[in-house]
């Protein structure tokens, strides 16, 4: 969001932009859909942002008697803070045939309550000069402010109303379910590569609900209707089942003032644990292709892997920052840089889901090369680790990498707040703190472990668009 | 934002040798107060630096006067192809030395080309910093451009070129660009193209590099970890010795040919994405404020502007719809873009109209205004809010000559803005008879009836 006045600042954007839109990485969309431009690539070793020993500061930890927990990291840098309400609720919970009813709530939250109507939201926010947006994933849905610290009263306020007050009018549903819809044909039916992902995942994945796609099937958009949000709502949104997380210049013992007065006073909700379906261990290669409108072809492999904090989650993130962490890792530099056969080519781990999910490696072919020979020179990368571990500098390098990320990171409050609010989910915010003992501890000889236990044939599920020219006639 | 206190003072940068003047310039309130300092080397290089030690991380960003405004058309893209040279070789370093040890030390470094100037960063951890700034300024100065890597890169682009022909946004924006600018340097692609590409000579590279990339012809930006002493002798060793050139004025003269027209493109699509616009304003143009708050209201506003308002929330047409001035050094776009399934292209872009006329005929309402004004102005230190933030604007108020009391100056100029200048700047720049329309999509589904 925010004012998209390009041109003077555009080359470099970050300076002028809230939220970058990264494209390219398209797949990832189904990872993360946002309310409004800005697709969150989150891998570990991007966000997951750790002081450094010498600079360790502390997150303060509250909980309200109904159950809301508060996390509250001081930062003085800027006269800024960013406040954060985390739902522990994503398509991960949803029921079949709903797929898409955590990211619609999501876009229904802002329209309206009987205090504040419909669109209100994010006007106040942007009339006091901060930026607001929200994001739903597999597993979680967020929403956030930014803006300055004397003014953050005003986030908990609008945060605590439309907790439990949203009115969701019929029409208002109607509406903004064809938006979803609009946004679901601009991020995956005509895009290509995002198309092969949302289909090479739910090939990949059988029984988990991680198979739906965030933002939903489209005939499962058009099933919603406004009493199945409201119940969805009701059922999952409650102080019980949610956490805040402030970075900034805030003053921890006056705001949690403000967030009993108002945050306290809603009721617990019962909310049920829903089951969530176990995926088996998959025992033969699976195969998907797309043929679709594109210019060049693509391929994604995907294997079975758990996430953090699982003892080998720490070495897969060495693995994938090894293979894929710059012009200097072992895909680039091989196959793009000295044989020339991909046009651009990695991996991902993105090791921060609930449950185990996917480590992905991928390519597009150099104009005029073989997606089949690709695929095979992505293979052989692997195998080349399974059958000799990467050398200490490889793995000095990435953990280098990693570090440096995470103090780099440390320059964003909303960086820092999404790492807190990252770690609470995966387990307790603590976990920060263990997170770069552990991956400190990797070993050239841990890589290779983990490259052999996962990387099998037996594992893996391939998606390979092939192009298809239109018959396009002007 | 607290109240914000600006305070000047006078103070002595001893950046190097030469210090021909300095301005101390404090941002935020005193608690936050951020000290812009400003100094040029004798080899002309200006350096503006910001000592922040709440991390230990410094932000280097350099600011080339290169880009599309200084290559033939016969040539496009050799702006961009130097800079994604530079990293590719250099007397000391061979390519894979180069992001081997960048990479070694989770530093980043990387060269980008934009519409008015080439754009390098560096981020590096403290203490690496005088490695970084080792690497850095070999790629600036000693860049050797081998054959083998010219070869290489050149095939990257031109595949980065096709692929990106799968993006519907980008085929839409670069005929919008072509049909406003034609062939002149804002209306062709950064990249360049296929034919021309092919055309470029190691020569040409080597002299572009050797006329453009020089001191006095770049701003430099440092933010983070670092003292004045430590900046002054980092500077001393790796940038002091950069040759000062006779730099070449640009003589473009970037104008603006649109005629009103319609460019209908067909793809395999569900979505039409379509840019309506014409030609917009220069960065320095005075208006520039008026046209931001005006813009604000009309597409510019996010959640909060009239066509997010009513096509999106109203007609629930668009995901996204958004206007926006893009203001470079030698001209301008004016440009609303949207994407909605092909069946309401016609109605999507009859509401654009409605908008542009409305905003034209009729003054905006107090609110709207004030609204306006209080983001634009209450947004400004988020701006401002990282080290990398802080390093890539100076160098961009330095290239726009916005003065280094922009901070304080841009609320002002923002505050100051009325409602009829806003329904001046809507008439004098927004031009619904002279538009140009494309639409990219599945043209059966898509039926404009001559828009």
């Amino acid at each position: 969001m925010g004012v998209r006045q390009r041109g003077r600042l555009r080359a470099h954007s970050a300076a002028f932009s809230d939220l970058r839109f990264v494209r390219g990485r398209t797949f990832l969309v189904y990872l993360f859909v946002m309310r409004k431009f800005g697709l969150l690539f989150i891998s570990l070793s991007v966000i997951l942002i750790l002081m450094p020993g010498s600079l360790r500061a502390d997150v303060k930890e509250y909980a309200l008697d109904n159950g809301l927990k508060v996390l509250i990291m001081e930062d003085h840098k800027v006269p800024l803070a960013t406040f954060q309400v985390w739902y522990r609720v994503g398509s991960r919970n949803e029921p079949s045939g709903k797929s898409g009813l955590s990211h619609l709530l999501e876009h229904m939250m802002f329209k309206g309550t009987p205090r504040y109507g419909s669109k209100e939201f994010s006007k106040i926010i942007q009339r006091n000069g901060g930026m607001d947006n929200a994001y739903t994933t597999n597993d979680h849905t967020t929403y956030f402010q930014t803006m300055a610290s004397d003014r953050i009263g005003l986030s908990i306020d609008l945060e605590s109303d439309r907790m439990t007050n949203l009115i969701m009018d019929p029409k208002e549903t109607v509406a903004e379910r064809a938006v979803v819809m609009e946004e679901r044909r601009l991020r995956t039916e005509d895009d290509p590569q995002s198309a092969l992902f949302e289909n090479a995942i739910a090939t990949a994945i059988k029984e988990h609900p991680y198979r739906r796609p965030v933002i939903g099937w489209m005939s499962d958009l058009a099933s919603i209707e406004r009493d199945d949000l409201y119940a969805y709502y009701k059922k999952y949104y409650a102080p019980n089942n949610a956490f805040v997380v402030i970075v900034g210049d805030v003053n921890p013992g006056e705001i949690m003032k403000k967030i009993t007065a108002s945050f306290g006073q809603i009721k617990v909700s019962e909310t049920q644990k829903s089951h969530i379906s176990r995926e088996p261990q998959q025992n033969g290669e699976k195969r998907v292709s797309l043929k679709k409108e594109a210019e060049l072809p693509y391929i994604l492999a995907g294997y079975h892997v758990p996430s953090v904090p699982h003892e080998d989650s720490y070495a897969l993130d060495v693995l994938s920052t090894v293979l894929s962490g710059g012009k200097s890792s072992r895909i680039y530099k091989s196959l793009v840089y000295e044989k020339k056969l991909a046009l651009n080519a990695g991996a991902d781990y993105s090791g921060t889901h609930l449950d185990p999910f996917l480590f992905f490696l991928w390519g597009t072919p150099a104009p005029g090369k073989d997606v089949a020979e690709l695929e095979k020179m992505l293979y052989a990368e692997i195998e080349a680790i399974k059958g000799s571990p990467p050398s200490e500098q490889e793995v000095q390098k990435a953990k280098n990498q990693i570090e440096a990320s995470f103090v780099f990171g440390q320059d964003s409050l909303y960086m820092q707040a999404m790492k807190i609010g990252k770690f609470e989910l995966l387990g307790g915010w603590k976990l920060k703190d263990t997170y770069l003992e552990e991956i400190r501890k990797v070993t050239p000889e841990d890589v290779r472990r983990v490259a052999k236990k996962y990387f099998s044939e037996e594992n893996r599920t391939v998606g390979i668009l092939f192009p298809q020219k239109a018959r396009s006639e002007q | 934002m607290k109240s914000e206190t600006i305070r000047k003072r006078k103070g002595v940068f001893s950046l190097f040798l030469i210090s021909l003047f300095a301005i101390y310039y404090s941002l935020f309130t005193d608690a936050h107060a951020l000290d812009i300092k400003r100094s040029v080397l004798s080899n002309g290089l200006t350096v503006l630096y910001v000592e922040r030690h709440n991390l230990p991380i410094v932000m280097v960003s350099l600011l080339v006067k290169a880009s599309p405004l200084d290559e033939s058309p016969d040539k496009a893209g050799l702006a961009n192809l130097t800079a994604e040279l530079l990293t590719e070789g250099t007397v000391k370093r061979k390519a894979t030395d180069i992001s081997e040890d960048i990479e070694f030390i989770g530093a980043s470094l990387g060269a980008s080309t934009s519409e008015d100037y080439t754009f390098l960063s560096l981020s590096v951890l403290k203490k690496d910093v005088e490695r970084g700034f080792d690497i850095f300024s070999d790629v600036v100065r000693n860049p050797t451009f081998p054959d083998e890597e010219i070869r290489r890169n050149k095939e990257l682009i031109k595949g980065s070129l096709k692929q990106s022909e799968e993006e519907p946004s980008f085929v839409a924006a670069k005929a919008f660009k072509n049909a406003v600018y034609g062939d002149l340097s804002y209306g062709r692609l950064i990249r360049g193209s296929i034919e021309t590409l092919d055309r470029i000579t190691r020569d040409e590279i080597v002299r572009f590099h050797s006329d453009f990339y020089r001191p006095n012809n770049a701003v430099l930006s440092v933010v983070g970890d670092l003292t004045e002493d430590e900046l002054s002798a980092l500077i001393k060793k790796f940038l002091s010795p950069w040759q000062r050139g006779n730099i070449v004025k640009r003589a473009s003269v970037e104008k603006p040919q649109n005629k009103k027209r319609t460019l209908l493109i067909d793809k395999e699509l569900t979505q039409a994405n379509i840019i309506v616009g014409h030609g917009g304003i220069k960065r320095e143009n005075p208006d520039y404020y008026a046209v931001s708050v005006m813009n604000y209201i009309l597409g510019g506003g996010g959640f909060s502007s009239r066509l997010m308002q009513t096509v999106r929330d109203e007609m629930g047409l668009a995901y996204d719809i958004h206007s926006f001035f893009a203001p470079y050094k030698e001209g301008g776009l004016f440009e609303v873009g949207v994407q909605t399934k092909n069946e309401s292209s016609k109605t999507v872009i009859s509401e654009i109209y409605a908008q542009m006329n409305r905003i034209k005929r009729d003054k905006v309402s107090e609110q709207e205004l004030d609204d306006a004004k209080a983001y634009l102005t209450g947004s400004f230190p988020r701006k401002l809010d990282t080290n990398r933030k802080i390093a890539d604007f100076l160098v961009a108020i330095e290239f726009y000559e916005l003065g280094l009391d922009y901070v304080d100056k841009y609320p002002q100029y923002i505050k100051a803005v009325t409602g009829d200048d806003v329904l001046r700047v809507a008439g004098k720049y927004l031009d619904t008879l002279d538009m140009v329309t494309v639409v990219v999509g599945k043209q059966s589904k898509i039926s404009l009836d001559n828009q």
